[in-house]
């Protein structure tokens, strides 16, 4: 009886515990984290830790002996290369994404307006751009671009055109790696589109047509202001990307011709692997973050004030 | 008799001592286990050579090894080399590209001890071999004959005959001593000139990859210009870089226009493609046409490059293996690189390589297969510079490493020649590259 007495304070202790962990289990928000934790570990792992240790690196001396702070930026504040290479980068990312956001709009509208027995066809051979590993179809492009034997000087030479020095000569080369990364990127953009202009209500565009809108005020006041955030995330998912471009840069001009199409990350790398000096490399690539961070900044916070203001 | 109790003490003493005491017994991988990186060559069938090499060295030495051939293209190697110095961890031995040893001097196992060996058999290692590999007094690595390379002039023999009027055999005739004197700097420029004319431009670039630097580090050389000196003192603005610059752009002016976005692999095609009477470049060029275009290959010649006002000097492009100084089986590694190194070793991976592979031992320029290979016979003969009247040299030095490498890597003298050749004024060039320069000097 005593003993009895005495054990039935734990055993409602553990019996309370585990009817809280049933309790937890059953919740929704704790059944979804378990199933995200692997998730959430495999970034930790594989992002977390990189940029954390990127950090660190950026705070180093040239022979990694040394706490400089942010010695390696006040550094590169100071390099002309440096800030071309800003400059180059800005030019790339905001270029690129203007046209990838034009194109792939225009081609969604066409896109949509396919009847749907062959729309599907239509967006599967329009995706292949994006859905080809770059690596691969950049060198299809280094073939077409090739300084000495280009296919398109080839075709242009038949109308006693060019030969246009595609990645010869500074212009040319900014133009050919932004092409490129346009031609890559531009059908991400119109499968979004898509998806959005799918969500469309139809009923929108019949009380428009009914109220005497023609076809450029359907698109103005419906059909815009419908996919506002998609294009904002979208766009904003792009300028990261294409902010942090490597490969395109890597294979077709390798920065050059005298440094004039470098980007960060392309810049990063001569520095930082090429050039023995991690710390700068790793610096260099961090300063896209900041950079990054305002462009967020500014088109989420567009975003969640339309979120509140429909809501 | 009393019986002795068997205590845990004695026991373990007596198991130690009969240990100690056992003769040594030497089973299939006794000798431990030993993993190495090497460049992947880019001849195929080189490889085997020092598959080969290896496996009979690990069978005499009871050592297990595992061999990974890891690729240049890509920066693969490079990558992986920083990788392990990071990660502090990888392969016992590990390929090198030049500038890799003085950049990981303080994570390498010095090989005073196998370089002392060598050169006592093998001779002298050129000045250039020492300025990457021991800049700090010790040596960090010993220098690969797989990989290593001189970049001098690969000409086509009818058309330098053609249309410059230069007869590249009778300069450098198989067999014999060059007779080169003729062959300067200024008569570069008048065949170039030449040949651009008749629509046959030399295949030279003026990019910011390897072949391009080369290059343009030997012309500079030969005028006695450096940007750097030995004391790390930044020397752009003197008359020799002036010199230098002003030739090189006289000479770029009759490189195909296309030449400033030329990689490693443009030079090669020019050539091949039968558009160009010169290139620089060693001799896989010319393997290649030997596959591809063999009415090319018949009619190149590899051979020395013309002399400047300050002496002769040929683009050497060295690699090197190494140990880091956490690698599990140093002396297992030091015993295998000397096997590497020996004179029949180097042969058989110069044979495998079909004469790209260059050694850089003094005696090891006699190989059969440079007098050998062809065709034409003989084309090879002058390659690895039997007669030593070049000065072997890497671009950007005397620089100190860890400065000549970022003049190196970022293409700084091609850049400058692009710069100056596309109208900027010398002063402002000269001006450009002494800023670039001061940011190399951080340490």
């Amino acid at each position: 009886m005593v003993d009895a007495a005495l054990q039935s304070p734990s055993i409602a202790g553990s019996g309370r515990r585990r009817f809280a962990l049933r309790a937890a289990m059953r919740r929704k928000s704790t059944i979804a984290f378990l199933m995200t934790l692997p998730l959430i570990l495999l970034i930790a792992l594989l992002v977390l830790y990189p940029a954390i240790y990127s950090i660190r690196l950026a705070t180093l001396n040239k022979s990694m002996e040394r706490f400089v702070g942010f010695g390696n930026f006040l550094f590169l504040f100071k390099r002309e290369t440096f800030w071309m290479v800003v400059q180059q980068s800005c030019i790339f990312a905001i270029t690129a994404v203007i046209f990838k956001a034009l194109i792939g709009f225009v081609v969604a509208h066409f896109v949509h307006n396919i009847p749907a027995r062959g729309q599907r066809k239509w967006r599967g051979m329009l995706l292949v751009p994006w859905v080809i590993p770059p690596a691969m179809s950049c060198l299809a492009w280094l073939w077409l671009f090739d300084p000495s034997y280009s296919a398109f000087n080839w075709i242009l030479d038949l109308f006693n055109i060019g030969p246009v020095p595609w990645t010869g000569e500074a212009y040319w080369a900014r133009f050919s790696v932004i092409l490129v990364n346009i031609w890559i990127g531009a059908p991400f953009f119109m499968i979004m589109y898509l998806a959005a202009l799918k969500s469309v209500p139809e009923q929108l565009y019949e009380a428009a047509e009914i109220d005497g809108a023609n076809w450029w005020q359907r698109l103005w006041y419906v059909t815009l202001p419908m996919m506002r955030n998609i294009m904002a995330i979208t766009a904003l998912f792009s300028l990261i990307v294409t902010f942090a471009n490597f490969d395109i840069v890597r294979i077709l001009t390798a920065g050059g011709p005298i440094d004039k199409t470098h980007v960060f990350a392309t810049w990063a790398f001569r520095v930082g692997i090429e050039g023995g000096d991690i710390p700068l490399g790793a610096s260099v690539s961090l300063f896209m973050v900041p950079i990054l961070t305002v462009a967020a900044i500014f088109i989420l916070r567009d975003i969640n004030r339309r979120a509140s203001e429909m809501s | 008799m009393p019986k002795r109790k068997l205590s845990r003490r004695r026991f373990l003493v007596t198991v130690a001592a009969s240990t100690l005491a056992m003769p040594h017994v030497r089973g299939a991988f006794a000798a431990g286990r030993l993993t190495m990186g090497f460049w992947d060559h880019w001849v195929p069938g080189a490889n085997s050579a020092t598959t080969a090499l290896v496996n009979e060295w690990a069978e005499k030495e009871k050592v297990e090894v595992s061999i990974d051939y890891i690729p240049s293209q890509g920066n693969k190697l490079l990558i992986t080399i920083t990788a392990e110095a990071q990660a502090g961890s990888g392969h016992d031995i590990l390929a090198f590209p030049s500038w890799q040893p003085a950049d990981h001097a303080n994570r390498l196992e010095p090989m005073d001890d196998v370089m002392a060996q060598l050169i006592k058999e093998n001779g002298a290692v050129n000045p250039t071999v020492e300025y990457l590999a021991k800049p700090t007094g010790k040596w960090l690595a010993v220098p690969a004959t797989v990989g290593s390379q001189i970049k001098g002039p690969c000409s086509r023999i009818d058309l330098m005959k053609q249309h410059a009027g230069i007869d590249v055999q009778a300069l450098y005739p198989a067999g014999a001593p060059p007779e080169a004197d003729s062959w300067t700097l200024d008569a570069l420029l008048k065949a170039a000139e030449a040949c651009h004319k008749a629509g046959f431009a030399f295949g030279i670039g003026l990019g910011s990859t390897a072949d391009s630097v080369d290059t343009a580090g030997a012309i500079f050389q030969s005028f006695g210009a450096a940007l750097v000196d030995a004391k790390g003192d930044i020397t752009v603005k003197t008359d020799p870089v002036r010199q230098a610059l002003e030739y090189y752009v006289r000479l770029a002016r009759f490189f195909p226009p296309d030449a400033p976005a030329w990689d490693d692999s443009s030079n090669n095609k020019w050539l091949v493609s039968g558009r160009g009477a010169l290139i620089m470049n060693p001799p896989s060029a010319w393997a290649v046409a030997k596959r591809d275009a063999p009415q090319v290959a018949e009619r190149c010649w590899t051979h020395g490059m013309p002399a400047g006002p300050k002496g002769r000097y040929a683009p050497f492009v060295p690699y090197f293996w190494g140990t880091w100084n956490f690698s599990k089986n140093k002396p297992a590694a030091k015993s295998l690189l000397v096997h590497l190194s020996q004179r029949s070793s180097a042969e058989k991976m110069v044979a495998a390589s079909g004469g790209y592979d260059l050694p850089s031992f003094a005696k090891f320029t006699d190989f059969t297969t440079w007098a050998e290979e062809g065709p034409p016979k003989g084309t090879l003969y002058h390659y690895p510079n039997p007669y030593q009247h070049q000065i072997l040299s890497m671009a950007a030095s005397p620089a100190p490493p860890k400065i000549a490498v970022q003049i190196y890597v970022q293409g700084i003298m091609t850049k400058m020649t692009v710069r100056h050749m596309q109208g900027e004024p010398m002063e402002k060039t000269l001006a450009w590259a002494e800023s670039e320069i001061e940011g190399f000097m951080r340490t």
